[in-house]
């Protein structure tokens, strides 16, 4: 699917135009003479015992495919939620300032026009929009901008800092693709800091422009599925496929929801 | 040569700042393909982009970004090769995004200066701050219905620069001065087409009043200002308002006021804690706009001259004054009318013919220079005819007026009605005896000193040669023959 997709789009201005290699050609099963990086803060306190082990796991599926794994170090790993957290709600809370319900997609019918705005808003977006709109709103604030989205720029760019000089000792990175495994729908809605916590390990490559993949490679002692994350240099989603189909291969995971077996039965 | 205002309490300067918002001239908009033209049906011209439909996405158009560059170095500024596109958040009907794509701490033009003319023959220099280039908003349109207003949409995303001034004007002659300038500059340049009732070019002016020699005073941005006139009106109404309020112990509340041409006010709009707070941040839809120096090399190299360059070429080349040359180059086509007619012929002579009798015609008619009935080599033909003695000046301008009427070359109306200059002496002193003749009362008065009525003589030797008569050779042989 992704052949099909990538390539340069004009109506883009963000699109890169790059020729876009054949990425099933790169799935060549052998990683000899690769290095594989695994950041030793993405190794963090009270994460379960489970991912620690499926972590290892990982690591050794992929020095039997030849990869020699080393050690790095992200040291603004820490920041990078905080960071994330900042800018995605800025651009969201401006993103979504166009759904105000006169052109398309749900409108309240108010005679009012500012009524029919805001009860259009206030209905149409559920609580964890409305929340991204909040604090994005309130981060671009006059007064708030330096101290809150250009210290997040700034840290940005250390993070990407910190995956650069990563990738000159390794061509790629293995990680757990989350501290814990899924929690269900509705879980965390009161604590939205907790469900932000879950995306502690995928959103610096996020932040960093990187490609990155989550590979499901093993169940937890209640039968949840616990992912590796795979991330490479920018555009060299040939190597990360690579290594994604070695853990795929391995780790044979052939596990559905429940919801899904019990329905095909 | 500032304007103050007298005060009881002394004098006040006005100091006004302006940002000037010019529609860029270019086919499509800022950041989308749809047509820029004006005097569509309503939204006709709304791409996708335009509409803020979900998931469209701007990107940026060429031309608009060298007709910005194009401006800066009609402006005298510093071109950034590298600037920032923000976004600038704000609700409102007409504006379909939420937020206008504009420049913010990155323009992609700087600090530059341009020359005014002040009445007088004085020179000033009014310092440009910046230039940037933002999408313009749709139209909200109130007097279709009576309780419901309409969106045009075919404005919006339209390219425009907003060209921001130092506070460097003082008073409303200068604030005129200054907006005529940037108007002509754009208009040599081709940015722009600087048509304020079409709302093409808009202005907000900034004016606070200070005694002179004190720090800025607290300033009001007057909105709404849409012709020259206005922006003088608007400063002062404006400014005597501030007199008042400060000299009665009051202060000024930093505001945004609009300025009612029927009332001839300016009314408060929203106060300085009312102002929108924008959240400006860079625009993540968009890279920031880069290009190498050589581009903006190579765009220099096709700009035409500018007016003050030309002006002052006008006062070199041909000597002409400063009053002169300044109303040559107002247009360009104007100036090139000229440079046509003065070409290898009387340079100030031209430009008196253009000046007063061309201009003044077409002003009076109403036409513009393009609609002239007199071309510029058919101006420069009747010239000739002044300056190798086939006909007087006097004679010229009613040659001239038939021209306008019919459209004809002067060499050919002078044939036609025979108003061929009598150069030749002795036809003229025959006449001059007949006229001697004719009035000896007056010779004898004028021998005994009443040196008044040579012109008498003149006049009889004029009418009875219906105006043909060479006036030098007139006047030396009278002189001769009365002497």
């Amino acid at each position: 699917m992704l052949q099909v997709m990538a390539g340069h789009d004009p109506k883009d201005s963000t699109s890169a135009n790059k020729p876009v290699p054949d990425y099933s050609a790169a799935l060549n099963g052998s990683l000899k003479g690769k290095k594989i990086g695994v950041p030793k803060e993405y190794n963090v306190e009270g994460m379960p015992a489970e991912i620690t082990a499926i972590w290892k796991q990982g690591k050794a599926w992929l020095k039997d495919a030849g990869a020699e794994i080393i050690e790095v170090s992200l040291p603004h790993t820490h920041y990078a939620l905080a960071t994330y957290y900042i800018i995605a709600p800025a651009e969201a809370s401006s993103n979504l300032a166009r759904y105000d319900g006169v052109r398309y997609g749900f409108r309240a019918n108010e005679p009012d026009l500012k009524d029919m705005y805001e009860l259009t808003r206030a209905q149409g977006f559920g609580n964890e929009v409305k929340r991204r709109i909040m604090i994005g709103t309130y981060a671009l604030s006059a007064g708030y901008y330096d101290a809150y989205y250009i210290k997040a720029q700034k840290v940005r760019r250390l993070i990407a800092d910190d995956f650069k000089k990563a990738f000159e000792t390794c061509d790629a990175l293995l990680t757990p693709t989350a501290p814990s495994a899924a929690f269900a729908i509705g879980e965390n809605e009161d604590d939205p800091v907790k469900m932000y916590l879950n995306d502690v390990f995928t959103v610096p490559a996020s932040l960093a422009g990187l490609p990155g993949m989550s590979v499901p490679a093993g169940l937890d002692s209640q039968g949840l599925p616990l992912g590796l994350q795979i991330l490479g240099r920018p555009w060299d989603e040939e190597t990360v496929f690579n290594v994604a189909s070695l853990i795929e291969k391995q780790a044979n995971f052939i596990y559905m929801p429940q919801s899904l077996t019990t329905k095909a039965a | 040569m500032a304007q103050m205002i007298r005060g009881n309490t002394g004098d006040w300067e006005i100091v006004i700042g302006m940002e000037i918002h010019a529609q860029v001239t270019a086919n499509a908009k800022l950041f989308s393909g749809a047509s820029t033209a004006f005097g569509a049906a309503p939204n006709s011209q709304v791409s996708f982009v335009d509409a803020a439909m979900p998931g469209m996405l701007p990107v940026l158009n060429e031309k608009c970004v060298e007709q910005a560059i194009r401006t800066g170095l009609g402006l005298n500024a510093q071109v950034n090769t590298r600037s920032v596109f923000a976004r600038k958040n704000y609700f409102y009907p007409d504006l379909p995004q939420g937020y206008q794509i504009s420049q913010y701490d990155q323009p992609i033009i700087g600090e530059g200066k341009i020359e005014i003319d002040l009445p007088g023959g004085e020179l000033k220099d009014i310092g440009i701050t910046r230039l940037h280039l933002e999408q313009d908003a749709g139209k909200s349109v109130h007097d279709q219905h009576p309780s419901k207003s309409y969106v045009d949409l075919n404005r919006s995303g339209c390219a425009l620069m907003e060209i921001v001034s130092e506070p460097d004007i003082r008073g409303p002659e200068e604030a005129a001065a200054y907006l005529s300038k940037i108007r002509m500059i754009l208009r040599y340049l081709g940015t722009c087409d600087g048509n304020m009732e079409e709302g093409s070019m808009r202005a907000d002016v900034n004016v606070s009043v200070r005694k002179p020699g004190n720090p800025y005073g607290t300033r009001c941005e007057i909105k709404n200002v849409n012709s020259i006139k206005a922006v003088q009106q608007a400063i002062d109404y404006e400014a005597a308002r501030q007199v008042e309020i400060l000299e009665d112990g009051g202060k000024i509340d930093q505001e945004t006021r609009l300025w009612d041409p029927a009332k001839g006010v300016t009314r408060s709009m929203r106060s300085k804690e009312e102002a929108h707070d924008y959240r400006y941040f860079p625009d993540p839809d968009l890279l920031p706009l880069e290009f190498e120096s050589s581009w903006v090399e190579e765009i220099k190299q096709t700009l035409p001259e500018l007016p003050d360059e030309k002006k002052h070429r006008f006062m070199n080349e041909y000597g002409l004054s400063l009053y002169d040359a300044s109303v040559l180059i107002a247009e360009r086509i104007r100036a090139d009318y000229y440079e046509t007619v003065a070409k290898e012929r009387d340079a100030k002579l031209a430009a008196n013919w253009v000046i007063n009798e061309l201009l003044g015609i077409l002003n009076k008619n109403e036409k513009t220079l393009d609609e002239s009935p007199v071309s510029a080599s058919q101006l420069g033909g009747l010239i000739d005819l002044i300056s190798d003695n086939t006909i007087s000046g006097k004679i010229a301008k009613d040659v001239f007026a038939d021209m306008v009427a019919s459209g004809k070359d002067a060499a050919a109306i002078v044939e036609e009605k025979g108003l061929k200059q009598v150069t030749d002496t002795g036809a003229i002193e025959a006449v001059i005896d007949e006229v001697i003749a004719e009035n000896p009362d007056n010779v004898a008065a004028y021998r005994s000193g009443k040196d008044k009525l040579f012109g008498f003589f003149v006049g009889q030797v004029m009418k009875k040669t219906g105006g043909k008569a060479n006036p030098a050779a007139v006047n030396d042989i009278l002189k001769k023959k009365l002497g």
